[in-house]
């Protein structure tokens, strides 16, 4: 059985010719065509592309000149654009856009050889935290299909979940890598903000959107990530710091390693069970030679007030550009150029999308913009001053990923405000730009929970080998999903 | 605070949105209800603070100025709606 194997494995056996990257990629493709019907999680498979690359995957594979990541089959959460393939959103906007260039992180990936399968689901431009934001249909959790996968990289969560790939690409504004991560039992890390190039990455928040990895393990994650970060000059947010070999320092001691324990995070408002779940990982953390400190986040409950501000303002910005004039969907038959604008964009965003360019155009407008945004941007510094407080005394911070485990379909789509406490414990990463790591730490009536790790900027070997080496101890990330592909290759 | 269904009318027309009449009212009730949910930042005393605009707190690198992409309108213009002779063709707005 090589199904549950870790990209480590998978190489291994590329390169000893046990078995080879076409097998390999025809394995995920029919496991993507058995459960892709019952959980969409993709929404394009692109077979032929898929089987060019891990040809030519092959041929490097038996020159000797492979990477960690050649030959290895992964998806990409389809807002990262792809030369040739049509990329979505998860929008009837973009149903049609076939980009005319490749993402940075698309690129990458290709150059080290890996394989992509194909692009996965959605929340609509990343908007959401349940997935039932696509306008290609909700994905379903593999553990348990009344339920979401979590969102916005939902498609990816439930497709390395599902064992329909190794590993995926995602991005995550709020949390839309952490809690789908944590909702399907893998493991996902959303780097420092200008960690990875987000040229080619479909705009929803500029200040806010980073890209990431998803995988099973920590492991798996580090090997992604590695390739997918790096200064790029054509993305001006891009850091120029040399990327940290994190695949290799996996296994740096943490004796010694002080996480905090927000106080905020671990309130009498944290579900019982949720607490009871991420006490035991954090014994573990402990056993590991970790030291548990108590720590203050005085501003946590600002993050979701200061969230969605920032937010729906960057996004009602960068979604000005779909216009019906350029690329994307148009309407038929405008009157006039208002009519073209107001229809194309009426016609192909979802009620989500329209409820948050409506929030931030409010937000901007004149004689709201002091009061709102103003404002937002001045409380968002109250948040990181208070994390680089908190850094002066800890190494990483814990906490949940999310308030309790999936919930079921249609349960928070009518009240935006409950769906938006989903991300409680997420959004304030995103507005400090810091690395923040979900990993498996138990279950929930079945359903699996996550442990957030969250590190000082630029920290992502250190949340990376904490996580391995939890992992090393523990077997929540190799629990199966009752829907799982499997199946001997 | 709390704006009407004609004062989100009005946000939507400069958003260049049409609000469906049928959504129109539920759609005002849930801007209102996270309008409650961002309204506590109003209380906030903020006046020394200074608006945080990069979430590294950095300035934008800059570059040289100098060309670095060659023209690609023709692969641009193959994925739009309507383009003609190297142009975005729209509905007339000069009569």
């Amino acid at each position: 059985m090589m199904d549950m194997q870790s990209i480590k494995q998978l190489s291994d056996a590329l390169s000893k010719k046990q078995i080879s990257s076409v097998e390999l990629t025809r394995h995920f493709l029919s496991s993507i065509e058995t459960h892709n019907d019952q959980l969409k999680a993709f929404i394009s498979v692109d077979e032929d592309r898929a089987i060019a690359q891990a040809t030519q995957a092959d041929k490097t594979l038996s020159k000797g000149n492979a990477r960690a990541l050649t030959g290895i089959p992964i998806a990409h959460k389809d807002l990262f654009c792809t030369e040739g393939l049509a990329t979505t959103c998860g929008s009837k906007m973009l149903a049609n856009f076939v980009p005319p260039y490749d993402a940075t992180v698309v690129q990458k990936l290709d150059e080290v050889g890996a394989v992509t399968l194909g692009k996965t689901n959605l929340d609509e431009f990343a908007m959401g935290s349940s997935n039932e934001n696509s306008y290609f249909g909700a994905v379903r959790n593999p553990w348990d299909t009344n339920c979401v996968p979590g969102g916005s990289s939902g498609g990816s969560a439930a497709a390395v979940a599902a064992g329909l790939c190794v590993a995926a690409t995602g991005t995550d504004t709020g949390g839309s890598i952490r809690q789908p991560a944590a909702f399907c039992g893998i493991t996902g890390i959303k780097p420092t903000y200008g960690r990875v190039s987000r040229l080619g990455m479909i705009a929803y928040a500029s200040s806010l959107d980073q890209g990431g990895a998803m995988a099973r393990s920590a492991e798996d994650c580090a090997f992604l990530l590695e390739a997918m970060s790096g200064f790029d000059a054509a993305d001006s947010t891009s850091s120029d710091r040399a990327v940290e070999p994190y695949s290799e320092q996996l296994n740096h001691d943490i004796k010694g390693l002080r996480i905090g324990l927000p106080r905020q995070y671990f309130s009498a408002d944290l579900d019982a069970k949720v607490r009871e779940l991420l006490h035991n990982a954090l014994h573990e953390l402990e056993r590991l030679g970790a030291v548990l400190v108590d720590i203050e986040l005085k501003q946590a409950e600002l993050a979701i007030p200061v969230y969605y501000i920032i937010a729906p303002a960057e996004a009602s910005t960068n979604l000005s550009r779909y216009d019906g004039v350029r690329y994307g969907y148009r309407c038929e038959a405008p009157a006039d150029l208002h009519d073209l604008y107001t229809r194309s964009r009426s016609e192909a965003f979802g009620e989500e999308v329209k409820k948050r360019i409506l929030v931030g155009t409010y937000a901007l407008s004149s004689g709201y913009y002091d009061a709102y945004y103003g404002q937002a941007q001045k409380a968002r510094r109250l948040i990181a001053e208070d994390f680089q407080q908190a850094f002066k005394q800890v190494d990483l911070i814990a906490g949940p990923t999310a308030p309790g485990p999936a919930f079921a379909l249609g349960s928070k789509t009518s009240d935006p405000v409950a769906m938006y406490l989903e991300d409680i414990y997420t959004l304030a990463v995103n507005l400090a730009g810091l690395p923040g790591l979900s990993m498996p730490a138990g279950f929930y009536d079945h359903r699996p929970i996550g442990l957030q790790l969250i590190g000082n900027h630029f920290d992502e070997s250190r949340l990376l080998a904490a996580a391995h080496q939890y992992q090393t101890q523990t077997d929540w990330h190799t629990r199966k999903a009752p829907v799982f592909a499997g199946g001997a290759l | 605070m709390s704006v009407t269904t004609e004062q989100l009318a009005d946000v939507a027309t400069l958003a260049r949105l049409k609000l469906a009449p049928e959504h129109s009212q539920s759609l005002t009730h849930a801007f209102n209800e996270i309008l409650s949910l961002v309204d506590q930042l109003q209380a906030l005393e903020l006046e020394s603070v200074k608006p945080m605009a990069h979430p590294r707190d950095e300035n934008q690198r800059l570059r040289q100025d100098l060309v670095t992409e060659s023209n690609a309108r023709e692969a641009f213009q193959a994925i739009a709606p309507d383009a003609q002779e190297g142009l975005y063709v729209v509905p007339p707005v000069i009569e």
